[in-house]
């Protein structure tokens, strides 16, 4: 117990000590959190549209208008001639031309109908899938318009017409904040609680200094939590950090209780801190070790379901999922702060990274040798 | 065994796949002698120190430390040796007297022995204003006196010192070598490795390892006769010319 005493009294002085330990204790939350979820917006405004009309008829201008009007787009182009529109496009000026045809109001009023065309530049998947999407459904709701100026009674309409109305459980607003700033928080956590560690461990390889533990009656048990409980305790402490940010910048206030995050987080970090051990034991160079992290980083972040849904990832990206350990505690997260689960709920996450956190422990401490 | 041995080896040997670093040496260490293991770059001197201080496994072969097996008692063996290796081992980014508290703290010496001796040594080292100051400031030549310190601060039975004086200046290097005496007066053994020849004279006893095995073994002064040199540098060169092995 002495022996831990003085390991944890030494690794600390050398982190608060640390300019660069301290910055991302304190600065990248705060840059993270403030920066970060602006940025990851899911929400596609500022559409640039060009729109060819050959017709240039009442109609056509009342549809162009009703487009603009929605504010998601923005006309950036409006011409008689589809070349210039896809110039446009090639010029990266445009991400969508629609293209009314001339005689567009003739066979709309002549003949019910009317066709428009509608060119989506793909080059940013999003942006036009959802482009089109928002498009489509005003021409859609411009068509209903149409037809009910002509139809004198609607009560006798013969048009049946289903409207789906929709109401966001748990996230009234769909601010997508809400959900994000908790999955940012978790790669957060992660980071400091793994990668920290392992490098730390990997800098006393790297200028020696754990020869010279491992050749004091130091035990392995002494030392592995000599380097585990100091970066448990700075992932709690960015933890608390991180939510207070939340409160105060987002207003996100858990639907639950704090109790059931800090239980999760607290196993959560045994599991990463068992990461970060077992890469410094299989790395020499703290270069190495980054590079390693780094990957792991990668993967944990796009199959941890922060940015995609994991509903709608093919069937073998979904298995991956279940063993990255930050998937859970996203999940574990949303659910705490924005559905008000409870510990009962999020038993099978808790047992699981409970699992982690012993498979990556034990192994870290099975290949971790005092001796070559 | 003689009660007056702190190390034997008995065949102790070391490969590294097929490359063998240590070729079955054997020797004994009295106590309170001051041992020096000399030998080129890559003789096998480093790997032979640590499978005797419990950082490396032997393949093969026998050897006790303070009257316990290597093998199977390498962490009792670690209570009862002080340890300072070729790579500086102090923490850069803690100061002198909390590098000295957490290496005794972590052997298991009190606060109060702690304190009192860490007074001191710091008396001794001429280093009682630099107490607080953080020990990656200090000159090389204070970095490895204080090293020594550190690593006999536990008043170890044995020490084993890798190389402690490469890169120190002449004057550093003695006032090393008298802290080294003093040690051995107080009864603790040493066991070192040097490059330099001057400082092998200073040894009681001289192994010198030619690719792997111990070729000679003796006082500066039989060795210096046995070869029929008047320098344990011309000892030195002329074992070490038969050596067949590349340095690293």
């Amino acid at each position: 117990m002495r022996t831990l005493r003085f390991l944890l009294q030494k690794e600390f002085r050398q982190i608060f000590r640390d300019p660069s330990i301290l910055r991302i204790i304190f600065v990248m939350p705060m840059i993270q959190l403030l920066i970060l979820p602006w940025a990851a917006d899911y929400e596609v405004k500022d559409i640039n549209l060009a729109v060819v009309d050959h017709d240039h008829s009442d109609y056509s201008r009342q549809l162009v208008s009703k487009i603009t009007a929605s504010g998601y787009f923005r006309l950036q182009d409006y011409t008689a001639s589809y070349q210039s529109a896809l110039h446009e496009i090639e010029k990266d000026n445009a991400d969508l031309i629609l293209e009314i045809p001339a005689s567009f109001e003739k066979h709309l009023v002549k003949e019910d109908k009317a066709t428009l065309f509608l060119a989506v530049n793909a080059i940013n998947g999003t942006k036009a899938n959802l482009g089109g999407s928002y498009l489509k459904s005003i021409i859609q709701d411009y068509n209903s318009e149409v037809r009910t100026e002509w139809i004198q009674f609607p009560r006798f309409s013969p048009e049946t017409q289903i409207e789906v109305t929709s109401s966001n459980w748990f996230n009234p607003l769909m601010n997508y904040k809400y959900f994000m700033v908790p999955g940012i928080l978790v790669i957060l956590v992660t980071m400091v609680g793994s990668f920290l560690a392992a490098l730390n461990i990997v800098k006393e390889k790297e200028i020696g200094t754990i020869e010279q533990i491992n050749v004091t009656p130091v035990k392995k048990y002494q030392f592995i939590l000599g380097k585990l409980i100091p970066f448990w305790v700075l992932g709690l402490l960015i933890l608390s950090i991180g939510l207070l940010i939340s409160r105060v910048a987002y207003g996100i206030v858990p639907a639950g209780s704090f109790l059931t995050i800090y239980v999760f987080a607290t196993v959560y970090l045994l599991a990463v801190l068992g990461l970060g051990l077992l890469v410094s034991t299989f790395t020499s160079t703290q270069q190495q070790a980054m590079l390693i992290s780094f990957f792991m980083m990668m993967v944990f972040i796009l199959l941890g379901g922060l940015y995609t849904s994991i509903d709608s990832m093919p069937e073998w990206a979904q298995v991956i999922t279940k063993i990255n350990p930050v998937s859970y505690f996203i999940d574990v997260m949303r659910m705490v702060i924005l559905k008000g689960s409870s510990l009962g709920d999020i038993k099978y996450h808790i047992l699981t990274v409970l699992g982690f956190a012993v498979f990556f422990n034990g192994w870290a401490v099975i290949s971790y040798r005092k001796r070559s | 065994m003689n009660k007056d041995k702190v190390i034997t080896a008995e065949a102790l040997t070391k490969r590294f796949g097929s490359f063998t670093a240590v070729n079955g040496i054997s020797f004994d260490v009295h106590k309170g002698e001051i041992f020096g293991f000399l030998g080129a770059n890559g003789a096998g001197k480093t790997t032979a120190m640590r499978m005797l201080s419990g950082l490396s496994m032997p393949t093969s072969g026998k050897a006790t430390v303070a009257g316990y097996d290597v093998y199977k008692e390498n962490e009792k063996i670690k209570q009862n040796i002080g340890y300072m290796s070729q790579k500086f081992s102090l923490y850069e980014d803690l100061t002198v007297k909390e590098n000295i508290r957490f290496y005794a703290g972590i052997y298991g010496m009190t606060n109060q022995f702690i304190k009192e001796k860490t007074g001191f040594i710091l008396q001794h080292l001429h280093m009682e204003k630099e107490g607080d100051k953080l020990v990656r400031s200090l000159p090389l030549g204070w970095k490895q006196k204080l090293a020594f310190s550190v690593a006999i601060f536990h008043d170890p039975q044995i020490v084993f010192l890798d190389e402690p004086t490469g890169g120190v200046d002449p004057v550093t290097r003695r006032e090393f070598w008298n802290m080294i005496y003093q040690a051995a007066e107080n009864g603790i053994t040493v066991f070192v490795t040097t490059h330099y020849m001057d400082e092998a004279e200073y040894c009681h006893r001289v192994s010198i390892m030619v690719d792997g095995r111990i070729d000679a073994l003796d006082t500066p002064k039989e060795l210096k006769r046995t070869f029929n040199a008047s320098s344990m540098d011309e000892v030195f060169l002329k074992l070490a010319r038969k050596a067949t092995r590349v340095a690293d």
